[in-house]
């Protein structure tokens, strides 16, 4: 019993003594050993905002700090990470992940254990949709989001026979579902000749090639992203499956997956991206400029999201006067800011950010993949209406 | 009173005849030897006997029971005891326990989750030991023993379930020669003692006509000669076919 | 789903896809037959195979702007070679004398360490070589365009086929290999040098693999992923064409392949996630040593034998009770992390233990024990959720599960031994794994299950904790004593001497389907505490990784002492936590310091204990 009280003593002490150092500790958790590809800008996105908050001052007075945990990639260890940051480090906020089943695991826990949860990478419908919840919030344009982007362009093109090719696993199975729902919406008589799906990571591009060849589409959807799509275009290139064929692919202008191209780069192909050399606006700008500065990298999608995501937890402790959930979570309802991409909104009506993609098509240039054409898309307007939404979520 | 009855036993291998038309007995407290040059078809005889081969021919009756087509396991279960050419024992027990485990499966208490392995039939298994002269080593690991201890323990394992047939095969290969006369007197001395009959094969001439009760010859898979060693011994067809033109 | 059409495929398009899966056979035999030979030769399960191919991509990739793609492919191979020879030479002639699968350890160290290595030297992103030159375009058959570096690959595979059958036929090296395969006592009494023979082999081995990974990169890029799916697909043609065989490893992977290509030419892609495991545990069920492979010849016994099973002295029992007694006032002075840590460990330890139960006593070497973990877990989630049970008779009903996968793929595993049956609970693992996967309405797919939590009295840390030590503590303590009961001395009599065991009258086949399924009722125990300490499942509670865990607990405390696993759960675990968080190359540094442990303790870490303290 004395032992007991001693004990609750240090700990009461160690307790105040955190409140005296006045910071405000932000729990990070992801996949940075399993997906260092797109996790190391991610990390450098975030490192920088966090750099550029605390130097103007921090939040009236409080600097912000991360601690930033590996989550081993999956759910199991993300969950205990996670438990670590509530339990052991007091963080006042989560933020990370991004696979979509970990970022569902970790929002599940955010769930139970009442702390706010930013979702920064995974792209699953569900997290905002089906298994949203009161303590999450998401960041990025989710799958559906950017599938709804891409088909009023592919609807303009007027091409009946489809072929669609995705990895199988939930987020090309839901890509290739929105796909089918909304093209058919906008062009009733479009047909779908050929479903190629996959394993991720695993792809026997020249037998999916002559497989998607064979049914002589007019056009095809591919949700490839990764080792996958570089496979995918080598083969089509050289088996010609691309000539004189339309193809949209989901994510590939990113420069995560775009830069591995090079001189594979296809000719045309539509895409959901990030030209970062070219997006010459303001916001734009000054973030390119300040991760240039300290990184003397260019950045990635990745980058933009991990910024993003940090500015996120400030600007909502900064709105709420507090960490105290319940007040952060209406803070975050109906959060706007800016972001280097465009002003966002979060929805009150299910968490998710109004954040936008670039959408164009691809060229090779100097031996590099570049996007053209492009326009940015504002996520906002390719979003279910909010009666459909309250029917997919169950709170 | 016959114990094994063994009539018309033949077994080819592609076209090879390995053993044809071999009839012998075993009476009980009989030590009966089975010997022949390489490739006699001891070791396919041998076999059938066990239920590890399959006869094309034949029958093989353990007291009035055939035992063809029954696995090695419900052949031990019918009372009939085996030791191996190379002792098979379980390495990672001690001796007792190794006595222990065919007096467990004699008893049928083999899936028993509750008892403790070590408690169970710890007396019957010393007085098993004993009688093959292994009390002492009784704590032994298997793994440690010398070869002779070895074999010593199968014999005390096959007795686990009070056989009325014991096979062996090769029971003193790999042994000293002291050892090899202390263990077959040990085993006709429980043979005769328990009326259990004896099958063995031998390479050690001297081993066999001096522990044999009775003897049978088999060479080019056919039963040459049968009958007590100094008969056998002075068979001509025997001295011609498998003694050579030595002496026995 | 199944809204493919499905079509029938024109005759250039069969041709094509024969074609395809030619050339994607190629690639794959080489890596299959470097592991077979090392296997075959050293009885290495050299776990690290994929990373050697890797290796080999990366450096033809590394030096094809420099030399030239042609160039680049044999300097590869002769450096994964060399860093073979290296290895083998340094480490892994250490362990020969170790009991069995512990180089696999090693190996499975090695892996880590390469893939940290790999992305220290050539950074996180995928690296696309570039086309061969001289083969970079496309030839036309039957009006199709087909690639013409896919075809030098369809001549490449068969060409070092016959390489290796002139090295292993014609010459005195190749005839020492295989007497050694066949056996290996036998060699070593023949006067072969053991030494250099095994490090040759494994030379050659490593060089196969490389070649595999280098002619590989015209058709796809080098990645950080590649190591471990090479090394499942490389397993599986091995396996299914009989270890130790090459042409058997060419024709099953000749055979993989064309069924992949047809797969995907008929439009059943989907099945490609599983097909070889299919394929493995159906060649499996009716060959059991592969479609080559001949039975192998009776092992004389492990490399070390394990001493007699004590019962614990009563020392011994109150030492582990208090043990459980401290653990139990742990929340006492702890409510926080150390009980998610500890209730992480708890159930960890149980699921090494019931793999124990069967791989050390038994004799059965799982390498697919997830799936009982992970059907325990589903059966936890899809009685909560989807059964509308509550959450204690979903956990207590949950094992059920487990044991209905355990009855069904043990009936088949036990009827097969050595690395034959380690493959085939694989196999069984990973269909498992496929249906949870695909399975998008029921279980929920790639993202699994959610929103798996326990009842209100249970909700709390410490609440939960409990009850995870209290279950864990029973389950253990009860393994451990049925392997004190006849039972477990039977199941051990029919790995130490199936003929003995047999000849006593032993059904050792039943005893050990027997114990596969009370294996698979704990392992799944374990399973449901996981998913209920969790909230959520995904497949990954079933997939190779986990099942790689539980064989790297076992055999890092020990596999030849009872309390091996529980000390082996408790130190992954930790490392894990702690190197995990503070460290940047955590994985390297977690494969360091288990090949240091490896070096160190041979026998486990409790297994050395118990030699000092028995001296």
């Amino acid at each position: 019993m004395k032992l007991r009280l001693a004990l609750g003593m240090a700990a009461a002490a160690l307790a105040a003594f955190g409140a005296q150092a006045q910071t405000i500790k932000i729990g990070e958790l992801n996949s940075y050993k399993v997906f260092p590809a797109f996790l190391e800008p991610y990390k450098k996105g975030w490192e920088l905002a966090l750099q550029e908050i605390n130097a103007a001052g921090g939040i009236k007075g409080r600097k912000l700090e991360v601690i930033s945990r590996e989550d081993g990639g999956n759910p199991g260890d993300a969950v205990r990470v996670a438990e670590e940051l509530i339990t052991r480090e007091n963080v006042s906020v989560l933020m990370g992940t991004f696979a979509s089943h970990v970022g569902l695991a970790v929002s599940n826990l955010a769930n139970q254990r009442k702390i706010v949860f930013i979702a920064a990478e995974p792209l699953t419908d569900k997290i905002v949709w089906e298994n949203g919840n009161r303590y999450t919030f998401r960041l990025r344009p989710s799958t559906y989001m950017q599938v709804a982007m891409l088909v009023p362009e592919a609807a303009k093109l007027n091409k009946t026979r489809w072929a669609i090719v995705y990895p199988n696993y939930e987020y090309g199975q839901s890509a290739a579902k929105s796909f089918k729902n909304l093209l058919t919406q906008a062009q009733p008589g479009a047909q779908y000749v050929a479903e190629q799906a996959p394993a991720l990571g695993k792809i026997e591009a020249g037998s999916v090639v002559q497989a998607l060849a064979e049914a002589k589409p007019d056009a095809i959807f591919s949700a490839l992203f990764g080792a996958d799509l570089q496979k995918f275009v080598r083969e089509g290139n050289i088996r010609g499956l691309f000539k004189n064929m339309t193809v949209f692919n989901l994510l590939a202008g990113e420069p995560e997956y775009l830069d591995t191209l090079k001189d594979e780069t296809p000719e045309g192909w539509w895409v959901t991206g990030y030209p970062w050399a070219e997006i010459k606006t303001p916001a734009h700008r000054k973030f390119l400029a300040a991760y240039q500065a300290k990184w003397k990298d260019y950045p990635r999608l990745g980058s933009v999201v991990g910024y993003s995501t940090m500015y996120t937890v400030a600007n909502a402790i900064r709105k709420a006067g507090s960490t105290e959930p319940e007040k952060l979570i209406a803070a975050l309802k109906g959060l706007e800011m800016d972001t280097p991409i465009g002003p966002i909104v979060y929805r009150a009506v299910d968490h998710q950010s109004t954040m936008g993609a670039y959408v164009g098509q691809i060229s090779k240039k100097g031996g590099q993949g570049v996007m053209v054409n492009w326009r940015f898309a504002d996520g906002a307007l390719f979003l279910p209406s909010f009666a459909e939404v309250r029917a997919m979520r169950k709170d | 009173m016959t114990v094994l009855a063994i009539r018309n036993l033949a077994k080819a291998y592609g076209g090879v005849q390995a053993v044809r038309d071999v009839s012998f007995v075993v009476a009980a407290g009989e030590l009966l030897a089975m010997i022949g040059p390489n490739g006699a078809g001891k070791t396919t005889c041998f076999n059938m006997l066990n239920g590890q081969v399959t006869p094309d021919a034949g029958s093989v009756e353990f007291e009035g029971r055939s035992l063809l087509g029954l696995t090695p396991r419900q052949i031990w279960r019918l009372g009939v005891g085996r030791t191996f050419q190379i002792t098979a024992t379980f390495g990672s027990m001690t001796v007792r326990e190794n006595v222990q485990m065919a007096l467990l499966s004699h008893h049928r208490r083999l899936w028993s989750l509750t008892a403790l392995a070590t408690r169970s039939y710890a007396d019957d298994a010393d007085a098993l030991l004993a009688r093959v002269g292994m009390r002492e080593q009784a704590d032994r690991p298997c793994a440690v023993l010398a070869y002779g201890d070895l074999k010593r323990v199968e014999l005390a394992v096959a007795l686990a379930n009070r056989p009325r047939l014991l096979l062996m095969d090769e029971p003193t290969a790999g042994m000293a020669p002291r050892e090899r006369n202390e263990l077959m007197q040990l085993a006709a001395e429980l043979a005769r003692s328990g009326g259990i009959a004896v099958l063995f094969t031998e390479h050690d001439m001297d081993v066999v006509f001096t522990h044999a009760d009775r003897v049978i010859v088999l060479s080019g898979g056919e039963l040459i000669a049968a009958g007590r060693p100094d008969a056998v011994r002075a068979d001509a067809r025997v001295r011609e076919v498998y003694l050579g033109t030595g002496d026995a | 789903m199944g809204s493919v059409p499905f079509f029938f495929m024109s005759a250039s398009s069969i041709l094509i896809q024969f074609l395809n899966g030619l050339a994607s056979a190629s690639s794959l035999f080489l890596v299959a037959a470097g592991l077979s030979l090392i296997f075959g030769v050293t009885r290495i399960v050299n776990f690290a195979h994929g990373s050697l191919f890797m290796l080999g991509m990366y450096l033809a990739v590394a030096l094809a702007p420099m030399l030239g793609f042609w160039w680049s492919v044999p300097l590869a191979a002769l450096a994964v070679a060399a860093f073979g020879a290296l290895v083998e030479a340094t480490l892994l002639r250490r362990l020969y004398a170790a009991p069995e699968l512990l180089q696999l350890l090693a190996t499975f160290a090695l892996v880590l360490v390469i893939k940290d290595f790999t992305l220290w030297a050539w950074g996180p992103e995928d690296l696309l070589g570039p086309r061969a030159p001289g083969m970079d375009g496309a030839v036309r058959i039957a009006g199709l365009r087909y690639p013409e570096y896919d075809l030098f690959l369809i001549g490449f595979g068969p060409l070092v086929l016959g390489a290796l059958w002139f090295l292993l036929r014609r010459t005195r090296w190749g005839t020492l290999v295989r007497a050694a395969t066949q056996d290996r006592e036998m060699a070593g009494a023949l006067g072969v040098n053991q030494r250099w023979l095994f490090t040759s082999v494994f030379a050659l081995g490593a060089l196969l693999a490389g070649l595999g990974g280098a002619v590989q990169i015209p058709r796809e890029p080098a990645t950080l992923f590649i190591d471990l799916q090479i090394i499942s697909d490389a397993f599986v043609v091995v396996v299914v064409g009989g270890l130790g065989s090459i042409p058997g490893a060419f024709l099953a992977a000749l055979l993989i392949a064309e069924i992949k290509s047809f797969c995907i030419g008929l439009g059943y892609s989907k099945i490609t996630l599983v097909v070889e495991f299919i394929v493995m545990a159906v060649v499996l069920v009716i060959r059991p040593w592969g479609l080559l492979g001949r039975m192998p010849a009776q092992s004389r016994g492990p490399g070390t034998v394990e001493l007699p099973l004590a019962f614990p002295t009563r020392k011994a029992l109150a030492a582990l009770g208090g043990m459980a007694m401290m653990l139990a006032l742990v929340p006492l002075l702890s409510a926080g992390y150390t009980l998610v840590l500890l209730t992480d460990i708890l159930v960890f330890a149980l699921f090494a233990v019931s793999l124990h139960f069967i791989m050390g006593p038994g004799g059965l070497h799982s390498f697919g024990h997830a799936a009982y973990f992970g059907l325990g877990a589903y059966g936890a989630g899809l009685l909560l959720l989807k059964g509308g049970l509550p959450m204690e008779l979903a956990l207590a009903l949950a094992p059920l599960l487990a044991v209905c996968g355990a009855l069904v793929f043990g009936w088949f595993c036990v009827r097969l031994s050595g690395v034959y049956l380690a493959m085939l609970t694989l196999a069984f693992a990973q269909i498992t794994w496929s249906v949870m996967f695909q399975w998008d309405a029921f279980t929920g797919g790639s993202n699994g299950l959610i929103g798996i939590w326990p009842s209100s009295w249970l909700s709390s840390k410490t609440a939960y904790y409990y009850l995870t030590l209290a279950t864990c503590v029973g389950a253990i303590a009860l393994l451990w004593r049925v392997l004190h009961a006849p039972f477990g001395y039977a199941l051990r009599a029919g790995r130490d001497s199936p003929l003995r065991a047999d000849a006593i009258g032993i059904d050792v086949r039943a005893q050990q389907w027997a114990a596969f399924v009370f294996a698979g009722l704990f392992a799944g125990l374990a399973g449901a505490l996981f998913a209920f300490s969790k909230g959520s499942i995904s497949p990954e509670a079933l997939a190779v990784p986990r099942s790689v865990d539980g064989l790297v607990m076992v055999l890092l405390g020990g596999i030849q002492t009872l309390t091996g696993p529980v000390w082996g759960a408790a130190l992954l675990t930790w490392l894990q936590d702690a190197v995990s968080r503070g460290i940047d190359y955590w994985r390297a540094v977690m494969g360091a310091i288990v090949l240091v442990l490896v070096l160190v303790f041979p026998q486990g870490v409790t297994g050395f204990l118990r030699e000092r303290f028995a001296r």
